[in-house]
């Protein structure tokens, strides 16, 4: 419940406000957006199976994005930033695809 | 902000964290199998429901924002340094291409415009040339200098012969375009009938016979004037001969078109 009120809430105030991304958080912006969703699926995940922890949702979400953030960071430094990013959104995309295929199989048990 | 409380039993063995290779279990939530005392599991969960809530929070936030801001073409703005050369190549071979597309355009709007004046000089061409045929054939009306010229014929003696003489003599003497009482005379005007009764193509003629010349004037009054000429001649068949020069004469009478029944234009010029 407090997710999902925290999504829509979320998702609001970032419509009503509409900032303006500051420069230098563009590039790690949409990897952290998507990796926080991986967090989130994977907890949705979790909470399906019976065996979720919040303190485990909150470390893997903020590491996630950490990470996330990390490596197209130093992809960047290294020169290969926009393949980093791509690799980074590759994999987090697949997970969130088996996660959301393990939800399905709870939902529609199919 | 990674953790926010002392010991609390991690993760077992179960799952390991995301993003390690292995088939993905999801990043997930597991629970570990122990736990703490009653109050402290309370305490900890609403703190872990606050900062789920947080968390959720800014992630609903950032993906807003990110998606309003992926609409606006700030991408540029975001964009690396090597995305952003790879576009620059991309809109330079772009711009390439539109130059060649400009320049092919330019030429086949060159050829057109070429072939368009050329066109209109033609038929410029063609349009004066068929004024100026018009005017000599009779069917165009024609204006200039030129002279008046009236056969008087008081002792009806003025043959068709004497009016040929004097229009081959006023055309040999440069005379461009005449009427005669009226009637155009053209290539093929033809002068009929005895004296008295003359007529032109069919239309009868009464004396005084006025000619009206476009041509030089003093030409063709000399011309007309020379001993043994037209003058003297129809003054000796008891005529008379009146030439006034003019500046601007008007030839309107009209004759209509020859066709050639017989000859058609010769192809290949």
């Amino acid at each position: 419940m407090i997710p999902i009120l925290g999504l829509a809430v979320g998702v609001l105030l970032g419509l009503l406000f509409d900032p303006t991304v500051p420069l230098w958080l563009q590039p790690y912006l949409p990897i952290a957006v998507v990796a926080a969703l991986d967090a989130v699926f994977g907890g949705l995940r979790a909470r399906l199976d019976g065996i979720f922890d919040a303190k485990v949702f909150v470390i893997s979400f903020v590491s996630n994005v950490v990470v996330a953030a990390l490596i197209v960071f130093l992809g960047d430094q290294l020169g290969v930033g926009a393949q980093l990013s791509t690799a980074v959104v590759v994999v987090l995309g697949i997970r969130i695809f088996g996660n959301a295929a393990a939800i399905r199989r709870h939902v529609f048990r199919a | 902000m990674s953790d926010p409380e002392g010991p609390v039993p991690t993760g077992p063995a179960g799952r390991p964290p995301g993003g390690d290779g292995t088939p993905p279990p999801a990043d997930d939530g597991t629970a570990p199998p122990g736990a703490g005392t009653a109050s402290a599991r309370r305490r900890r969960d609403r703190l872990a429901a606050a900062l789920i809530g947080v968390l959720t929070l800014l992630l609903g936030f950032a993906l807003a924002v990110q998606v309003r801001n992926a609409d606006e073409a700030q991408l540029l703005a975001g964009a690396r340094e090597e995305d952003l050369v790879r576009i620059l190549d991309e809109l330079g071979s772009r711009e390439d291409r539109l130059r060649e597309q400009i320049f092919e355009q330019r030429a086949a709007l060159r050829e057109l415009t070429g072939s368009g004046s050329r066109t209109g000089t033609a038929l410029e061409e063609a349009r004066s040339r068929a004024e100026a045929l018009g005017i000599l054939a009779g069917s165009l009306p024609a204006q200039g200098p030129g002279i008046t010229l009236t056969v008087r014929d008081p002792s009806r003696e003025v043959e068709a012969s004497n009016l040929v003489d004097v229009i081959q003599e006023l055309r040999g003497a440069g005379a461009e375009t005449m009427q005669v009482d009226d009637v155009r005379i053209g290539p093929s005007s033809a002068i009929s009938g005895t004296a008295g009764r003359l007529r032109v193509d069919g239309t009868p003629l009464q004396a005084p016979y006025d000619f009206v010349v476009l041509g030089e004037p003093q030409d063709m009054e000399t011309a007309m004037n020379i001993p043994g000429g037209i003058v003297q001649t129809i003054e000796r068949i008891g005529g008379d001969v009146e030439i006034a020069q003019s500046p601007a004469l008007v030839v309107d009478a009209l004759r209509p078109l020859d066709r050639p029944q017989y000859a058609s234009p010769a192809t290949g010029d």
